[in-house]
C-alpha cells in the first residue's frame, strides 16, 4: 500500500513513517520517547524496559516488527535464485517452514543474516536487518525471478513469551498449538489472511504475526483483548535487545559489521568467524562467496564470536577482552546482566585461535557509581549455546503457562 | 586421463581464437575451434558485398599485429603478405589544405607545428612503448604476494621510472586526461589537431574532450604506429592464422555456433552446439566478448553475483559504423593527387568538428556531420575490385548501438549523411557509387556476435586495462569457473587485430597445466 515511489519528488518528506500500529503504540507509550528504525518510528520502551523484558520471559510481550526489512521472492527460478544468494541449502526449507541463513559477498564476507519464509510452493519472504534490495536485485541477473521489497506492505507483530500460545488460542487461531518451531500457518482474520510463524528473536516460546497494514489495528486490539488475563504487554526495542542477548542471537551492525558497509577489509566476517559455519553448504555447486569460503575454511578463522560467562554483576559493555596472559585479544559487542540466567553475560569478538569453548579470559570492565568511574578485571569463560534456553521454546504443543 | 591430454575447445575463429588455438596445439593439446560463421575470421574477414567488390567487412587496417606472433606462427609462410604498409595519414580539409602525417614528420602545416610534431611524436612513441611492453605479459594481479605478479608490477614501475623525471611527470600527467587539452597545448593547425584527435577516439564512446582519450591514442600507437593493408584484405590475416593453427594440429569447425557452455558442479565440462550436439572438454577458451561468454553462453547464474554484476557493467557501447562503397572509377578528392587517395584518409577537420560529432552520441543520436577513417584498398590490391573500379572502406562515427529512434528508421538517412560528408571532400563521389553498404553497430553485433557491436569487446580505457580487463577476477584469462578461460579482445591487452590476448591466454593455460 505505501510502497515508496522514488519518482515522486516529495518522497523525502515521508521518509519516516508511523507504523500501521502507531495509534495503538501512541496510546501505550507512557514515556513518549520514539526512536527511528530505518523508515519507521519505533518505541524504545513503553513504560520500563525491565518490566517489558520480564513480560517477554514470564508472560508475553508484543513487539512491532513492521520496520524489519522484508522482501518477496517469487517466480520459476525462486529456489535456484535463493540457493545462489544464500549460503545454506534452501531446498531443505519446505513450504510452510522458515529457515535462518546468512548471505555473503563474493569474498565470503557476511552481508547480513535473516529468516527465509517458504510461504507457499515457490514463494518466499526474506526478512533482514539491513536494506538488501540492491544486492538482491544484483543477484537476480540471469534468473527468472521477481524480487521486491515489501516492508511497507506487510504489518508484523512479534508475540513472545510463555503465554503467547495461550493468547493466540484465545484469539481463536485453531490448531496454533500444533505449529512446530520454524513452522508457519495461515489463518482467516476478519476477511483477510493472517500468517503466523513460530519464530522470534528471544529464544523463547513465541510467534510472529503478519498481516496487511489495513488490518493492523484490529489485530493489535484482538491480541490485547485475548491476552488481557495472560499478562500481555507491549514491548519496546530495549527489552527485545535484552531478550536476544540472553538467547545468544547476534545483531548486524552491533555484533558484526555488514560487509557492504565496511571499509576496512579486516573488519568484515565470514560465517565461520561468527559461529555460523553450520549455515554454509558446500554441496551446492554455486553460491555467493563459495570459492572464498572454501579457501577461508582451509585457512581457518581470523576471529571468533564467543559467548562469555563473566564473574560479578557489572555488565561488560564495550569492554576489552584479554587472554589469561594479559594479551588484548578482542572486545565485547553486547553485554548485560541476565536476570533469567542469573549470570553476567556478553557476546564478544576475539582473535583466533582464542575462543575455544571453556577457555578462560579476562574482561576489563569500567563502571560508574555516582559519577565516579571504577575499573575491574573480571575473569570469564567461553560457553556454548544460549545463555537462557527454556524447554518451552521447543515444546509442541506448548503448555498453557 | 590428465588435464593435459584432454580436449580444449576454443569458441570463435577470430584472430585471437585462432592464435590461441595455434599456440595450444603447438604445446601438444588437442584443440577444436568452433566457429559460428561459415568461414573462419571473425571480425577480420574479407567479404564480397557487391558482385566483384570485396572489402574487409569489419576491421580494415593492420597496425597492432604482434611481430612475435607473425614470426612464431610463420604467418608469411602461410600466405600473409602486405599489399601496402607504412600508410600515411592524411587529414582532409574541405578546402584542400590537407595535412600529411607520416610518423614524426608532417606536411602541409607551419614550421612551428612541424617542430611541435617532432617532440609530440617522440614522446607519444616513448609512452606508447611502455604500454606496448605490457601487451605480451599476463597482467599482474593487485594485492597478491605471487612472485610473478610482483615482478611484473615492478617491471612496469621501472619502465615508467626510467623515462626520467621530466618524461615520467609528463606521462603521469597526460596518460589519463583528454587529447583535446594536449593537442591544444602543442599545435596550431586545426586540421592537424582534428586528425590527431581522431586516432584517440576511433572505435570508442569518447570525444576528444573525454578523459582517457590520450590513453586510447597511446594504445593505438603501441604497436609502432605503422598502418598496413594485407594483400587480399584483413581476411588474409585470419586465413594465414587458420592455416597455421591447422598445421599445428588444431581442428577448425565452421558453421558450428555454440549454444551454451556446459558446467558440471562448478567446473566446465564442454559445450552444446546450436544443433544440440554436446562436445565434452576439460577446458573451454572463449574468444567471444566477456559478456557474451559469461552472461550468454555460460549464464550469470553459474557465477557469483558480484562478479556477474561487474561483467554486466563493462562499458561496451559500440558506436563505430562501417561503410563500404563500390565505386565506378577513382574518386577525386579536392587537392589530393591519385597517390594520396591510396593513403589513410581522415575526415576530422578540427577538434571542434570531432567533439561536435561525438555530442550526438551522448544523446542517442548519430552524428549530423560524422568523422571517418577511409581507405581505398583496391588501389593497392587489384583482387578486391574489377579493373578500373574501386572499393572504399570507411569506419564512421558516431553511430551509437542504441540509437534513440532505432536503426531501422535511421539507416538510409545516416548512409546519406555519410556520403554527403564524403562528397564535401570528393565532390563527384555520389555519382560514382554502384553499391553502398552500411553496417551499423547493431549489424556488427548480429553478424559478428559482438555484444554492443563494440569492436574492442569493451572500451579501451585505463579503468578497463591490464588487471582490470575485462573485470577484476578474470584479468589473467582464467574466469572464476574452473576450466573456462577468455582469450578475446575483451581481455588484456585489448582490441585491434593484435592476437596478443590469444597468445597470452594460451600461455596461461599451458602454464596452469604445469602447476
Amino acid at each position: 500500500m505505501r510502497t515508496v515511489r522514488f519518482d515522486r519528488r516529495d518522497h523525502y518528506r515521508h521518509k519516516v513513517f508511523p507504523s500501521p500500529f502507531h495509534a495503538r503504540q501512541q496510546a501505550h507509550n507512557e514515556l513518549k520517547v520514539w526512536s527511528r528504525w530505518f523508515d519507521y518510528l519505533s518505541v524504545p520502551a513503553y513504560t520500563c524496559a525491565q518490566m517489558e523484558y520480564f513480560a517477554g520471559r514470564n508472560a508475553c510481550g508484543v513487539f512491532d516488527l513492521t520496520p524489519m526489512t522484508k522482501h518477496r521472492v517469487s517466480g520459476p527460478d525462486a529456489l535456484p535464485y535463493l540457493n545462489r544468494l544464500l549460503t545454506r541449502d534452501v531446498g531443505k526449507i519446505r513450504p510452510g517452514r522458515v529457515g535462518y541463513s546468512v548471505w555473503c559477498t563474493d569474498e565470503g564476507q557476511v552481508i547480513d543474516d535473516g529468516t527465509v519464509f517458504h510461504l507457499r510452493e515457490g514463494e518466499y519472504r526474506i526478512c533482514s536487518q539491513e536494506h538488501q534490495i540492491d544486492w538482491f536485485l544484483i543477484s537476480a541477473l540471469g534468473f527468472d525471478v521477481e524480487v521486491v521489497e515489501e516492508t511497507h506492505d506487510v504489518a508484523a507483530l512479534a508475540l513472545q513469551g510463555p503465554t503467547s500460545c495461550a493468547t493466540l488460542k484465545r484469539m481463536g487461531l485453531d490448531g496454533i498449538e500444533n505449529l512446530t518451531p520454524f513452522g508457519l500457518a495461515h489463518f482467516d482474520f476478519q476477511g483477510t489472511q493472517l500468517m503466523v510463524s513460530r519464530t522470534g528473536y528471544t529464544g523463547d516460546l513465541g510467534y510472529e504475526l503478519w498481516i496487511d497494514p489495513g488490518h493492523a489495528e484490529p489485530l493489535w486490539n484482538r491480541l490485547f483483548e485475548a491476552g488481557r488475563l495472560l499478562g500481555i504487554k507491549p514491548m519496546g526495542s530495549e527489552a527485545l535487545d535484552l531478550l536476544r542477548i540472553e538467547a545468544g542471537f547476534i545483531l548486524a551492525g552491533v555484533d558484526f559489521m555488514p560487509a557492504q558497509q565496511t571499509v576496512r577489509p579486516t573488519h568484515t566476517r565470514t560465517p565461520f568467524e561468527l559461529g555460523l559455519g553450520w549455515l554454509v553448504d558446500f554441496d551446492k555447486p554455486v553460491f555467493n562467496g563459495r570459492r572464498a569460503l572454501l579457501a577461508a575454511r582451509e585457512r581457518g578463522p581470523r576471529y571468533r564470536l564467543v559467548r562469555l560467562d563473566i564473574e560479578g554483576n557489572k555488565p561488560a559493555h564495550h569492554s576489552y577482552v584479554y587472554s589469561t596472559r594479559n594479551k588484548n585479544i578482542g572486545w565485547v559487542t553486547s553485554a548485560m546482566w541476565s536476570p533469567s540466567a542469573k549470570a553476567n553475560i556478553a557476546l564478544a569478538t576475539v582473535a583466533a585461535p582464542h575462543g575455544e569453548p571453556g577457555e578462560e579470559m579476562r574482561i576489563e570492565i569500567y563502571y560508574q557509581r555516582e559519577l565516579k568511574w571504577s575499573r575491574m578485571m573480571a575473569s570469564a569463560r567461553v560457553v556454548e549455546g544460549a545463555f537462557y534456553d527454556p524447554p518451552r521454546r521447543r515444546e509442541t504443543p506448548p503448555l498453557d503457562h | 586421463m590428465t588435464d593435459h591430454d584432454a580436449r580444449i575447445i576454443v569458441i570463435g575463429a577470430g584472430h585471437n581464437g585462432l592464435v590461441c588455438a595455434a599456440y595450444l596445439a603447438r604445446a601438444g593439446h588437442e584443440v577444436t575451434v568452433l566457429e559460428a560463421a561459415a568461414e573462419p575470421g571473425g571480425a577480420a574477414v574479407t567479404r564480397e558485398f557487391a558482385p566483384g567488390f570485396r572489402v574487409p567487412a569489419c576491421a580494415h587496417l593492420l597496425y597492432l599485429l604482434d611481430d612475435g606472433i607473425r614470426k612464431e606462427l610463420a604467418l608469411d609462410k602461410h600466405g600473409l603478405r602486405m599489399a601496402r604498409s607504412g600508410l600515411v595519414s592524411i587529414g582532409l580539409d574541405p578546402d584542400g589544405g590537407h595535412v600529411r602525417i607520416a610518423g614524426a614528420s608532417v606536411g602541409g602545416v607551419a614550421d612551428a607545428d612541424q617542430e611541435a610534431m617532432q617532440a609530440h611524436h617522440r614522446r607519444m612513441r616513448r609512452f606508447a612503448h611502455i604500454i606496448g611492453r605490457l601487451h605480451n605479459r599476463q597482467p599482474p594481479r593487485l594485492g597478491t604476494t605471487d612472485r610473478r605478479d610482483l615482478a611484473s608490477l615492478a617491471r612496469l614501475a621501472l619502465d615508467i621510472r626510467t623515462l626520467g623525471r621530466t618524461e615520467m611527470r609528463e606521462f603521469l600527467r597526460i596518460a589519463g586526461i583528454n587529447i583535446y587539452d594536449v593537442l591544444q597545448e602543442r599545435f596550431e593547425n586545426p586540421v592537424l589537431k582534428g586528425a590527431l584527435s581522431l586516432d584517440a577516439v576511433l572505435g570508442t564512446f569518447l570525444g576528444p574532450r573525454s578523459n582517457n582519450s590520450v590513453f586510447c591514442a597511446l594504445h593505438r600507437l603501441s604497436g609502432g604506429g605503422d598502418y598496413a593493408l594485407p594483400a587480399g584484405g584483413m581476411g588474409a590475416v585470419t586465413a594465414a592464422l587458420a592455416s597455421a593453427a591447422r598445421e599445428a594440429g588444431a581442428e577448425i569447425r565452421t558453421g558450428s555456433p555454440v549454444a551454451r557452455i556446459l558446467v558440471d558442479h562448478d567446473r566446465v565440462s564442454g559445450v552444446e552446439l546450436d544443433d544440440g550436439e554436446w562436445l565434452p572438454a576439460a577446458k573451454v577458451v572463449s574468444s567471444a566478448d566477456p559478456r557474451a561468454t559469461l552472461h550468454g553462453l555460460l549464464g550469470a547464474r553459474h557465477l557469483e553475483a558480484g562478479f556477474a554484476h561487474r561483467v554486466g557493467n563493462i562499458r561496451m557501447r559500440g558506436c563505430a559504423a562501417k561503410v563500404h562503397l563500390a565505386l565506378d572509377g577513382m574518386p577525386e578528392f579536392t587537392g589530393l593527387d591519385a597517390a594520396g587517395a591510396g593513403e589513410r584518409l581522415l575526415i576530422a577537420p578540427s577538434l571542434e568538428y570531432v567533439e561536435r560529432a561525438f555530442n550526438h552520441a551522448k544523446y542517442g543520436e548519430h552524428s549530423a556531420a560524422p568523422v571517418a577513417e577511409m581507405t581505398l584498398p583496391s588501389l593497392h590490391d587489384d583482387s578486391l575490385a574489377p579493373a578500373g573500379q574501386h572499393v572504399l572502406s570507411a569506419v564512421v562515427q558516431w553511430a551509437p548501438r542504441n540509437l534513440k529512434q532505432g536503426w531501422a528508421d535511421a539507416r538510409a538517412a545516416f548512409l546519406d549523411t555519410v556520403i554527403d560528408t564524403m562528397a564535401r571532400y570528393a565532390p563527384g563521389i555520389r555519382e560514382q557509387i554502384l553499391h553502398a553498404e552500411l553496417l551499423t553497430p547493431e549489424d556488427i553485433e548480429r553478424q559478428f556476435r559482438i555484444t554492443g557491436g563494440h569492436w574492442h569487446h569493451g572500451e579501451l580505457s585505463l579503468d578497463q586495462f591490464l588487471m582490470m580487463r575485462p573485470v577484476p577476477g578474470a584479468g589473467q584469462y582464467a574466469t572464476p569457473v574452473p576450466g573456462l578461460w577468455l582469450c578475446g579482445a575483451g581481455s588484456h591487452p585489448g582490441g585491434g587485430v593484435m592476437g596478443s590476448a590469444g597468445r597470452n591466454a594460451a600461455r596461461a593455460i599451458v602454464g596452469s597445466n604445469r602447476e
